[in-house]
């Protein structure tokens, strides 16, 4: 079946549907990772968003259900030059193809995926509609897809209950905002007792579990929407936990202490960036994705620094908090997919609080 | 950090003669590598014996030494030159081996020499087997079980505990010298025994059989600081068990999940991290395809065929990058090139697949053993660039030239089912068509992945390309059919024979239907960020991305010359770039258009624009409608070019240089033959014939021996000297097993002294920088000769009639550019044997040697210069003031089975240059360079065919005054003992020990001097004493004016004295 890609500019891309044949309107983004694509559909922060992959074979190695990062996909539609309907691999266990059916994906090949993404460079993200139906009009269908926001994203891919990941290490409170599995698993793996909370859950409820440390996670959207949890960051900050927090979180954080954050023209996403670690002088490839970033300059000084910059930008990669056991990152270190580069991280966030709970007490 | 300011003079070491296993792939890299340096201000001397490369250029390093690769002569280059540091890594496993020499004898720090990039202790842990598997374990990587042994004891002893088959691999050696699979004892005794001695430290490794794993390359850079990426990933589409050089490699992987790609690529950083690598690196993995277990099969601390390869793949400069790094700067200080605007420190993200398919070169020799094992034996590589897998595939199948269009094509339908089968199991060269064939007779995927374990993955793309060949013979035709067949990668000309139209049709009807090709850049980051690079390749069905904007200056087209094969090398990539530099120098815009990964004309800064594609007209037609050139050169590339000039003149676009029927007029017999009469200049009699009864007419009223060869080929493919009817029985047999378009030529064998010239022509006057004299006789390859400039035996009288008949052919044929002739002086008389007027194999040679550069004179006459204003006087130039000789290089060791011999037909790889005031030493530097390096045991065979007996009796009473005890079978030894030379008689093979072979094995004799009898050399004997003295590692010469000049050699030589001369300032 016919499938069509318009962007809100009125350029109209031809293909062939795969998987749902539902129509959709969101924001059309590209990731360049060359592998993943199970990991980058299931990756909470793409709610409200359709992905295009800019490497032409997608679903090679078919799909393993175990590398999901998250039960559900929020993405919305999904854009590929070719999906394989012969995957290989010993893991496999369906074609990618079933797995955009049954999570009701909008999907289209046949697209010429390095052309539309060289536009989403040249004007930037931009809003678009995935459809089956040959017999759109462009002049109607346009004001709608311009009209269109990703709203109350971080609410749709929260967990609802707070979960328990037993451990006996450190206890950790995972705060959902779109997080993804391997975040509670990395930290789970070494030895840290996992709790995750909704996203909404006060700060009054955490600091009240007497965790060792609170890690505030990925997540979908603006994260000026979030105002609310902002709210309970500040809370959060003035307390003496140390905290570690992912893209979203990280975002949320700067916002709670008088940062400003601002739309990418068309973000970074991928598993390529260069990410430069200003205290060491050392360069690491990182998982990224996101399209908002918190602007240049407007961190307080007194309230925190700079430690990370990404090599090709030089756009805020991470915030060490002066005077506190706080450091964020825009990145993931969490990798799936992506480089395992960063992964120390969370061997930092421990010791920190390790070493906080032995001067506490 | 910025760069080290303490490093101000760096010796670069190149790779020497183009072998199997180490090709032109190291020119690329220390080309870029030098120019790299340079742009940092730092003096580079440069060393290596290969005068075919680019690199030795004095353009390309500030002094430069084109001098045999040892120990010895680079001890007195450092004591000379003074350098304060020494860069080693990018020369392949030739220069790493001879820095590590230098470093473990003392001799580097004595003379204050650092090793710069890679230390020598990084490079000893990671090629010591031992030192090896040691760091691995201590890190928790997993290797293969092995154990290094230096006995054959030790092998059997591990083959007993852990099993057979086991892999045995060689310490120190190249392209997989001497290793391979021992499934039982005796197999495992000759291929330990072989590999012990080829070894530099007499150590093999003996490992796990895990044949069948998926074979995956990381290519890895670090910088001092610590800071490591990987450039890409690749998956060999053959599993572990062929060479990687042998295999069909796909860039990025394609089989493996984000788990299995990070786990590996964490695994490829860490090793580097531990191994402290400064530079570039290729770590090679088996992964196992059921489960994520791995192991590290090896790694190798230096640009590599892989580094080069993932370069042009990714578009990110790996010898670049790495030479930079060794100069101090960190990977995020070194600008992305092709971005212009990102940094080193990223790791390229492809929007598109890149295929590789090696070129073998069993054309060459039919005998030679085609199944591939560990032991590399192809001799170069084709890449191609798509938007999907099977259109890469189909690309790089075009690319390899061997008139194949498709996976259908060739006698496989006609094997049986038993022989299909058969072939299955058999890994060769030919193993693509097989699968086809068994996928077209009904094989499922997964029967034929339980006989050879490819991928599925894989298989089932070449089934998509047996189904659309299935679709294209029985369909209609239809937009879509096309539009399908086209984004595949399906080019006219199969189409065409798939849906019986001409390939005419076939074009005009995508053309009605608007299904061209659209052209996308190589950007390194998949769109990301805006680039600059014109890197391009084509695709179907996509948007064209290449702006060609008002044309601003004159657009010329340069036709590159494809995979590097035996007759034409690494020097057509020399004339080509040249070329392109020329043209540029007078305004052009320059395009190139070629297939070779390993190459520095495939480097994306030489041209104002590169086009990665297959050379074939449809391919480069595509190119033409979008760029419109106002001209195209050919004369650079080989006969790949050449073979395109009709296709480009009829798609409109004028040939620069000489035209195209004057090409064909020195190919074709009587258009030639009557310029000849024209210009009076004789040749050996000869006449074209098609058939065998019209070849045997032709030989006999010629008069035997004869010379037989189909015309319009490279390297003397398929040309014999032919002394009886049965001869001319046989080789027309041959020549007619491919369908032949032109006659095949029967000449008059005249055994004169060979003599060539190259020569540029502006249209009325000659250049001519020198004359060539071959040291063997005619009958033997001009590439496979030892060539000597300027020529020392000619008189005066021969020397004015070689200068007036190449300035006569020149005109006659209306040549403009380069052109180059070969003689046969015979009794003070010259004869044209062969007239090419194109670039040929000694241009580079003959340029450095005199300091004349022809490829830039000749481009800059094609453009309407004169040879006068450029500066020169026409005629034959004043010889220079040393003798250079250069000298054949074979990799006979590598192909199992191949014929020794030489003969009309080119057998050489490479060549080397020995240069120097005498020309002894220069005689005695041309043998160290091409690693004859005797005496050592003092003793030899002797077995000549009845005609050379009365020659070899002086050679042999030199090589017995030089101390040679000499063996020598049956009649030769009869014949030097009546001369009054010592010989000791020795039995032929069939007549049981003591005889030649068991000599031979036994590694008594250093040399063995066997000519065989004419024609092709039926005897069993002769065939099995020159196969054994070549995988035994003993010097075998096929002809007695070859051995001369040895001997010649040995009387002078003399380590002690030897010169070392910087080309620079000739």
């Amino acid at each position: 079946m016919k499938a069509f890609l318009i962007l809100a500019d009125g350029t109209v891309y031809e293909g062939e549907s795969i998987g749902s044949t539902r129509e959709v309107i969101s924001e059309i983004v590209f990731n360049t990772s060359m592998t993943g694509y199970l990991e980058i559909l299931t990756d909470p922060s793409y709610c409200g968003q359709s992905v295009v992959m800019t490497y032409p074979l997608i679903g090679n190695y078919g799909v393993c259900y175990e590398d999901m990062e998250d039960p559900e996909s929020y993405v919305d539609g999904y854009i590929v030059r070719e999906i394989s309907n012969s995957p290989s691999n010993f893991r496999s266990e369906d074609k990618l193809e079933k797995f955009l059916v049954d999570h009701d994906i909008a999907g289209i090949q046949g697209i010429d995926t390095r052309a539309l993404t060289k536009r989403l460079r040249n004007y930037g993200t931009m809003n678009g509609m995935i459809t089956t139906n040959e017999n759109f009009v462009l002049e109607e269908v346009l004001p709608k897809i311009k009209a269109y926001k990703v709203t109350d994203a971080v609410k749709r891919v929260s967990c609802k209950e707070k979960t328990v990941l037993p451990g006996d290490g450190m206890k950790v409170a995972l705060m959902d905002f779109g997080a993804k599995k391997n975040i509670a698993k990395s930290l789970n793996e070494r030895g840290c007792e996992v709790t995750i909370y909704p996203a909404y859950t006060s700060a009054e409820e955490i600091i009240a579990s007497n965790p060792d440390g609170i890690m505030l996670s990925n997540g979908p959207g603006d994260p000026k929407d979030c105002g609310p949890i902002i709210e309970e960051l500040k809370k959060l900050y003035a307390t003496n936990i140390p905290i570690f927090a992912i893209c979203l979180g990280h975002q949320l954080m700067a916002l709670a202490n008088g940062a400003d954050t601002r739309k990418m023209k068309w973000g970074h996403r991928g598993a390529n960036h260069p990410v430069k670690d200003l205290t060491t002088g050392r360069v690491y490839m990182s998982s990224q994705n996101h399209g908002y970033v918190v602007a240049d300059k407007t961190v307080p000084e007194d309230v925190a620094e700079i430690s990370f910059i990404n090599a090709n930008d030089a756009s805020t990669e991470g915030l060490h908090y002066l005077g506190k056991n706080i450091f964020t990152v825009q990145f993931h270190p969490e990798a799936c997919p992506g480089p395992q580069d960063t992964a120390f991280l969370f061997d930092k966030f421990i010791d920190m609080m390790e070493v906080n709970k032995d001067a506490e007490e | 950090m910025p760069k080290n300011n303490s490093i101000k003079k760096v010796l670069v070491i190149g790779s020497g003669p183009i072998v199997i296993g180490q090709a032109a792939e190291f020119d690329y890299a220390g080309t870029q590598a030098c120019r790299s340096l340079k742009e940092e201000g730092i003096e580079v001397v440069l060393v290596n014996s290969n005068p075919a490369t680019i690199m030795t250029d004095k353009q390309i390093a500030d002094k430069v030494y084109i001098e045999p690769l040892t120990t010895e002569v680079l001890k007195k280059i450092i004591k000379k030159e003074e350098p304060d540091s020494i860069l080693p890594t990018l020369g392949g496993q030739a220069a790493l081996n001879l820095a590590m020499e230098l470093d473990e004898s003392g001799f580097l720090v004595e003379n204050r020499v650092r090793m710069i990039g890679t230390s020598s202790q990084t490079i000893k842990k990671a090629e010591d087997r031992l030192a090896f598997k040691e760091t691995m374990e201590k890190i928790g990587e997993p290797c293969a079980a092995s154990e290094v042994c230096t006995t054959l004891q030790g092998c059997f002893d591990f083959a007993e505990k852990n099993g057979y088959p086991v892999v045995i691999r060689p310490a120190y050696t190249l392209g997989g010298s001497g290793g391979g699979i021992a499934h039982d004892a005796q197999q495992l005794h000759d291929i330990a025994s072989n590999g012990l001695r080829l070894s530099r430290v007499g150590q093999v490794l003996v490992e796990r059989y895990i044949g069948g794993w998926k074979e995956i390359e990381y290519e890895v850079i670090r910088d001092s600081y610590g800071n490591c990426i990987t450039v890409c990933n690749m998956e060999n589409i053959d599993p572990v068990g062929v060479h990687t050089g042998d295999s069909i490699v796909v860039a990025p992987s394609q089989t493996l999940g984000d788990k299995e790609y990070q786990m590996l690529r964490t695994s490829a950083l860490n090793i580097i991290q531990e191994l402290d690598i400064h530079g570039g690196c290729n770590v090679q993995y088996a992964l196992n395809p059921n489960s994520f277990e791995y192991c590290v099969i090896e790694v190798n601390p230096r640009v590599s065929r892989s580094s080069a390869l993932a370069s042009k793949a990714t578009g990110y400069p790996i010898a670049k990058v790495a030479a930079k790094i060794a100069l101090g700067y960190a990977l995020d200080e070194i600008k992305n090139a092709v971005t212009g605007k990102t940094y080193a420190s990223f790791e390229p993200a492809l929007d598109y697949v890149v295929v590789k398919i090696p070129k073998w070169p069993f054309d060459k020799f039919i005998t030679a053993k085609r199944t591939l094992t560990t032991q590399m034996k192809a001799t170069g590589e084709v890449m191609s660039i798509c938007q999907n897998f099977e259109g890469a595939l189909m690309k790089a199948i075009r690319s390899l030239e061997q008139n194949i269009y498709s996976l259908d094509y060739g006698k496989y339908h006609e094997l049986t089912d038993e022989e299909l089968k058969e072939h299955l199991y058999r890994i060769d060269d030919r193993r693509l068509f097989c699968i086809a064939e068994a996928i077209r007779r009904g094989y499922t995927l997964e029967e034929i992945h339980a006989i050879n374990k490819i991928d599925l993955w894989f298989l089932d793309k070449i089934a998509n390309l047996v189904k659309m060949e299935q679709r294209l013979k029985t369909e209609p035709m239809s937009v879509e059919l096309m539009k399908e067949a086209k984004r595949m990668e399906f080019p006219d000309k199969a189409i065409a024979e798939f849906t019986h139209q001409s390939e005419a049709e076939v074009k005009a009807y995508r053309y009605r239907n608007d299904i061209v090709a659209a052209f996308k850049m190589v950007d390194t980051c998949a769109a990301e960020f805006e680039s600059e690079t014109p890197y391009y390749y084509s695709c179907f069905g996509n948007e064209n991305e290449v702006e060609v904007g008002e044309k601003m200056r004159k657009k010329v087209l340069v036709l590159g010359s494809g995979p590097i094969r035996i007759g034409q090398g690494i020097e057509f990539d020399y004339c080509s770039v040249h070329s392109v530099w020329a043209f540029a120098d007078c305004g052009y815009e320059t395009i190139i258009v070629n297939n070779n990964p390993e190459t520095v004309s495939t480097d994306f800064d030489i041209a104002d624009k590169l086009y990665f594609e297959p050379l074939t007209p449809e391919d480069v037609e595509n190119i033409v409608r979008l760029e419109h050139p106002d001209g195209a050169v050919v004369q650079f590339g080989g006969q790949t070019a050449i073979k395109l000039t009709q296709a480009i003149m009829k798609m409109g676009v004028p040939i620069y240089g000489t035209q195209a029927e004057d090409v064909d007029a020195a190919e074709d017999r009587e258009l030639f033959d009557e310029i000849l009469e024209k210009c009076k200049i004789p040749r050996p009699a000869g006449t074209t014939v098609f058939t065998t009864e019209e070849a045997l007419k032709a030989a006999n009223h010629l008069g035997y021996p004869v010379l037989i060869r189909p015309s319009y080929v490279l390297g003397g493919q398929g040309m014999q000297i032919a002394v009886n009817d049965g001869d001319i029985v046989e080789f027309m047999n041959i020549i007619n097993q491919t369908v032949q378009e032109h006659p095949i030529l029967i000449d008059k064998y005249l055994m004169g002294k060979e003599v060539e010239v190259d020569g540029v022509c502006d249209g009325k006057d000659v250049l001519i920088p020198g004359i060539m004299e071959h040291i063997e006789r005619a009958g033997i390859h001009s590439g496979d000769s030892i060539s000597i400039y300027p020529a020392q035996h000619l008189s005066d009288a021969v020397i004015d009639k070689i200068e007036d008949y190449t300035a006569k052919l020149a005109k006659g044929l209306h040549v403009k550019g380069l052109l180059n002739i070969q003689f046969i002086v015979y009794q003070e008389e010259v004869y044209v044997i062969e007239v090419n007027p194109r670039s040929s194999r000694t241009v580079p040679y003959i340029s450095k040697v005199t300091g004349i550069p022809i490829v830039d004179i000749a481009s800059k006459c094609i453009v309407g210069k004169t040879i006068r204003e450029l500066g020169y006087e026409p005629g034959l130039q004043k010889k220079a003031d040393y003798i250079a000789i250069k000298q054949p290089v074979f990799s006979f060791e590598k192909l199992r089975g191949a014929e020794t011999s030489l003969g009309p037909e080119m057998k050489s790889t490479g060549e080397v240059l020995g240069i120097a005031k005498t020309f002894e030493e220069a005689l005695y530097k041309s043998f160290i360079g091409a690693g004859i390096n005797l005496p050592r045991t003092k003793k030899m065979i002797c077995t000549v065919n009845d005609a050379d007996k009365d020659e070899l009796v002086p050679i042999a009473a030199r090589f017995q005054k030089l101390g040679y005890t000499i063996y020598a079978t049956r009649s030769t030894a009869d014949k030097l003992i009546e001369n009054g030379i010592p010989a000791i008689k020795i039995k032929k093979i069939s007549a049981g020990s003591p005889n030649a072979l068991d000599l031979i094995l036994a590694g008594e004799v250093d040399l063995v001097i066997d000519t065989p009898t004419q024609g092709r050399d039926k005897s069993r004997d002769g065939f099995l004493i020159r196969r054994n003295a070549i995988e035994t590692g003993c010097t075998c010469l096929t002809s007695l004016d070859t051995a001369a000049a040895l001997v010649t050699s040995l009387e002078n030589a003399n380590m002690e004295t030897l010169s070392v001369i910087d080309i620079a300032e000739i």
